[in-house]
């Protein structure tokens, strides 16, 4: 049964911005969190292994913060978005990458779109504790 | 780590079209179909747009 969030339109409730922390914080958890755990579980399993297989194809995790080269910052944003796997990643010691590997540019890939996926999720699970997805089918009722 | 180009477009696409399917289909029945129309667009499309850059110089 989905969540209705008694928070009334335009606000949003505490529990719904701590499942959008913890979706951004580690990939799946915001819908462990809101009880989604099949869906929570498969979101963590395929973001994870996007990143980590990015990762392990030398992709390069600078932060990249200037405005003198914007591809270079929507990059570092777009992988910003894993969350803690970045940053544990980068304390590990992979931020540098290998420019040289054939796999350099797939790596790359790989970890900007598991950033963006994970973007989506921690939208869909601030829906999902609003009580704006997972509804049951027919027409819905406008929110008072 | 994936040397292969193909094994590579094949792991990218089951695993972006599994969270796509996720998000945005709400029954099982409904996501798996949605994963498997995801996956074979991305390996089809993949695969059309590299046959035809073909003739073109590398």
């Amino acid at each position: 049964m989905p969540d209705i969030d008694a928070a009334p339109v335009g606000r949003v409730s505490p529990r719904a911005v701590t499942a959008a922390l913890l979706a951004w914080v580690w990939p799946g958890l915001g819908h462990l969190f809101l009880g989604r755990r099949t869906k929570g579980l498969i979101l963590m399993g395929c973001l994870l292994a996007l990143f980590v297989l990015g990762v392990g194809m030398d992709s390069r995790l600078q932060i990249h913060l200037g405005l003198e080269d914007p591809l270079a910052l929507l990059f570092s944003l777009a992988q910003m978005g894993a969350g803690a796997p970045y940053v544990l990643a980068r304390l590990l010691g992979y931020e540098a990458g290998q420019v040289t590997s054939p796999s350099y540019e797939y790596g790359n890939t790989f970890t900007a779109v598991a950033g963006l996926l994970n973007i989506l999720v921690l939208i869909d699970a601030l829906d999902t504790a609003r009580g704006l997805k997972d509804l049951p089918p027919g027409p819905r009722e406008p929110r008072p | 780590m994936m040397h292969s180009h193909l094994v590579t477009l094949l792991v990218f696409s089951a695993l972006v079209s599994t969270v796509f399917a996720m998000l945005l289909r709400d029954t099982t029945r409904a996501r798996l179909r949605f994963a498997l129309l995801a996956f074979a667009g991305f390996v089809l499309t993949t695969i059309v747009i590299g046959w035809l850059t073909n003739p073109f110089p590398g």
